[in-house]
């Protein structure tokens, strides 16, 4: 049976094999630590600069936002309650608004409550060369018209799948799966631009024509 | 802080528009655009639109709601401008100042006294043309600012238009409103000039290929109240062409809104024969505007014989208390091309009537509305303005000047028969006297060149482009009584002493050379003062003893009171020599320098008090 002493004034006098492996293992060992402590101090490092390059660039935030809100979007797409319709309310005051330039321009309020059939087709008439003339100055000088569909009224159109719903109505025999093919009965009216005219604080418009005292 | 934009306004009669250019877009991309200007179009209403109406008025107070003209950038305007005045105007005439522009050039009133609406009664606060003038440029001023907050108008280069036609005076009290509001920076242009600029502008250098030296071209522009004649020749300098306005008419006050008015009275005598209706003063003037909306469908379309019109009832009541009649091409054709564009006589001069002795206070309108006979005279009276150019030969027998190239401004020319008539009555004169025909210069834009131009001359003034010479349009005299015994009977003879030549350059001054004046010091000492837009050879310090009646032109008085300074003393005579210099502004200015000690006095224009 072997037994061993520690001897501490003992010197190897050969590097035989299990000295060789020791030594060869303590350098791989040392390599290792240092290798770890460089990367250590290299990422505090990093660490610690990183915040300062950032924090003039806001970039990042809006991206993470913009993340948080698809995902909402994307859980109001799951939630299984359906929201209810929004519907859009019309401004009363762009309604008074452009009933006033008709009836200011054009007497158009004057003529619809005016009792027609008391009057003879000619004086029907002369009045209402000048709701026209009004009219369309109102419109012409407010709003700026284009048809919707470029092609003539009365050619054959063909409305390929994915089209507008809200810009062309089919009617008629409507079946099957488009591209829909039909005659354009109407060319469609848009409005590509619009002014109305501004109202000041307190403007009054429901009165669309002030009563007229002359003195 | 150097300006960022170029900005033009013309100041019309009837309407002002402001156009702008940036001028740190660079040469290429750099365009022209018109500012819509916001204002009311009626009480508690604004609307932005292209032109201002140049009218105010002047509301009583309880006529409109508290708040109701409320303008983006203030409260309570001081005067209502734009479109609401001329609406509200329409059927309160009373209240209503307009052609403020037309009064500015008015000789015998006293512009800065509020003399306007001129039949206004007692309790209406009249205001002065000045004061109307300075509210228009102070609207356009504050809708500007209130758009461009960071680029104030007070800091851009700023032109504003006048007619060619306009006096010293009346050039002076524009510049003076502009600088009242705080424009102060502003330069003035002749409009015509402005509209040759803005057919440049629009050509994108083709211009070059459209004219060439030797050229006279004629610009014509007939806007809402008044009609501008210039002339200017194209010649050649170190072989880059070269523009010189050499000619200006005079101040013709007849314009679009007559020709509308002569409709609207055609008509009215038609329903008063036929129907025996007598028209209310407000039924004629729907009847103006419903001719005028006529007028342009019936010019519009060349096929339509006849236009019906109506005019509404002021009650509830359309239909019933509708008026009709209507306006046949015929009527058009003889009120409008043979009323205002007749086949006159490259000899035939304007018609002009004694005046009646009782004369209210009014506008001096023209008395012949033969536009063709105005602009005969013009031409014949300039048949030596373009003398100094070799390269402009004017065959000898020629009896008025030849226009080789005719441009066409102001909306009135819109309507393809009357372009084409004066076209060919002017072609017609030329024919006479074997000269080649004149050409039309295309695509001038007829209602907004003026401040497309003057936005334009902006550029120009940097040196980008080509610059219109010409200076003074006229030379400038005072009258001095001369030296002789009085006959009894006679009123003691005149001299006329040239104190600025023709054509003086913006920038230049002239001073007399030799002639002394005593000048009383604390006493407002009164000269005559005389212009002539053809005598070109008179140069300063020449003495005219007989002259032409259509040579020199008598202007209002200019006025000099020496102040009490400097030690010298009331009643003290103090002698000088005038000098005459032309600002850079575009203004005439003329000075008293003492001999003495070479103090200088600035010489009033606007005393125009005390002839009314």
């Amino acid at each position: 049976m072997n037994t061993y002493t520690i001897d501490l004034s003992l010197r190897p006098t050969t590097f035989d094999l299990w000295h060789v492996c020791l030594a060869g293992t303590v350098a791989v060992l040392a390599f290792i630590l240092i290798a770890v402590l460089i990367s250590v101090l290299l990422g505090l490092r990093r660490c610690k600069s990183a915040p300062r390059t950032v924090e003039p660039v806001p970039a990042p935030r809006p991206e993470i936002k913009i993340v948080e809100k698809i995902v909402e979007v994307e859980k109001v797409v799951q939630a299984p309650a359906p929201e209810p319709v929004v519907l859009k309310e019309a401004t009363p005051d762009a309604a008074l608004q452009l009933l006033s330039l008709l009836q200011k321009e054009a007497r158009f309020i004057d003529f619809i409550k005016e009792d027609v059939s008391a009057f003879a087709d000619a004086d029907i008439g002369a009045a209402a060369r000048i709701v026209h003339q009004g009219c369309s100055k109102v419109i012409n000088e407010h709003f700026k018209l284009a048809p919707v569909s470029q092609d003539a009224e009365g050619s054959r159109v063909t409305l390929n799948k994915g089209f507008d719903a809200a810009a062309f109505r089919l009617t008629g025999n409507i079946v099957g799966e488009a591209p829909f093919s039909g005659v354009l009965v109407h060319k469609g009216w848009q409005v590509t631009e619009l002014h109305l005219p501004k109202l000041t604080e307190g403007h009054n418009a429901k009165i669309i024509a002030a009563a007229e005292v002359e003195l | 802080m150097t300006a960022r934009y170029s900005v033009g306004i013309d100041l019309g009669t009837t309407h002002c528009v402001m156009s702008y250019v940036d001028l740190a877009a660079g040469d290429d991309n750099s365009t022209l655009e018109v500012f819509y200007t916001p204002q009311l179009v009626s009480p508690g209403v604004i609307e932005d639109k292209a032109q201002l109406a140049s009218f105010a008025y002047i509301a009583h107070p309880a006529e409109i709601a508290e708040g109701a003209s409320a303008l983006p950038w203030t409260a309570k305007p001081e005067h209502l401008v734009g479109e609401i005045a001329r609406s509200l105007g329409s059927k309160t005439p009373i209240r209503l100042v307009s052609s403020a522009k037309s009064w500015l050039c008015h000789a015998g009133v006293d512009c800065k006294q509020a003399i306007l609406p001129v039949d206004a009664p007692e309790d209406v606060a009249k205001i002065s043309p000045f004061a109307a003038s300075k509210a228009y440029l102070q609207h356009l001023r504050d809708a500007w600012n209130h758009r461009f907050p960071d680029q104030p108008l007070q800091q851009q280069d700023l032109t504003i238009t006048v007619p060619a036609s306009f006096d010293p005076a009346a050039r002076e009290l524009t510049v003076e409103a502009a600088r009242e509001v705080g424009l102060g920076q502003a330069v003035l242009l002749e409009e015509p000039q402005a509209a040759l600029y803005s057919w440049i502008e629009k050509s994108a250098g083709d211009w070059r290929n459209q004219v060439k030296v030797g050229d006279v071209i004629l610009v014509v522009d007939i806007g809402g109240g008044t009609t501008d004649l210039s002339l200017i020749a194209v010649t050649e300098q170190d072989g880059n062409l070269q523009l010189t306005r050499v000619a200006v008419g005079d101040h013709i006050l007849l314009g679009g809104d007559n020709m509308d008015l002569a409709l609207a009275y055609t008509v009215k005598a038609k329903l008063e024969t036929d129907g025996g209706k007598k028209l209310e003063p407000w039924q004629l003037q729907a009847l103006t505007h419903a001719c005028r909306e006529a007028k342009e469908k019936l010019f519009n379309q060349p096929d339509l014989a006849t236009m019906p019109l109506a005019v509404a009832g002021r009650g509830s009541s359309l239909i019933g208390g509708t008026l009709r009649s209507e306006l046949t091409r015929d009527e058009l054709n003889r009120i409008l091309v043979d009323g205002f564009l007749p086949h006159a006589q490259a000899t035939d001069k304007p018609v002009s009537r004694p005046r009646s002795g009782l004369r209210s206070v009014g506008l001096p309108y023209a008395q012949d509305a033969g536009i063709t006979r105005h602009l005969a005279a013009f031409l014949s009276r300039q048949r030596q303005a373009t003398d100094e150019f070799s390269a402009i030969a004017l065959p000898e027998h020629a009896s008025f000047l030849h226009p080789t190239a005719l441009l066409f401004n102001g909306g009135v020319l819109k309507a393809g028969v009357l372009a084409e008539r004066l076209l060919a009555v002017l072609n017609g004169w030329l024919q006479t006297e074997q000269a080649a025909p004149a050409r039309l210069l295309q695509g001038a834009d007829l209602d907004l060149a003026v401040a497309r131009g003057a936005a334009y001359y902006g550029f120009v003034r940097q040196g980008k482009g080509v610059r219109i010479k010409g200076g003074t349009a006229a030379a400038y005299y005072v009258g001095i009584e001369s030296a002789m015994p009085a006959v009894p009977g006679l009123p003691p003879a005149i001299e006329a002493l040239c104190i600025a030549p023709f054509g003086m350059e913006e920038g230049s001054e002239q001073e007399l050379p030799h002639d002394e004046f005593g000048l009383v010091i604390g006493e407002p000492v009164r000269f005559r003062f005389f212009g002539s837009k053809t005598r070109r050879e008179d140069k300063v310090g020449d003495r005219l003893d007989e002259w032409g009646d259509d040579e020199l032109e008598e202007l209002d008085e200019i006025e000099i009171t020496l102040p009490v300074e400097n030690g010298r003393q009331a009643g003290e005579i103090v002698p000088v020599h005038l000098s005459a210099a032309v600002t850079e502004v575009g203004t005439l200015e003329l000075r008293a320098v003492s001999r003495r000690d070479q103090q200088r006095w600035k010489i009033e224009f606007d005393v125009r008090a005390g002839e009314v």
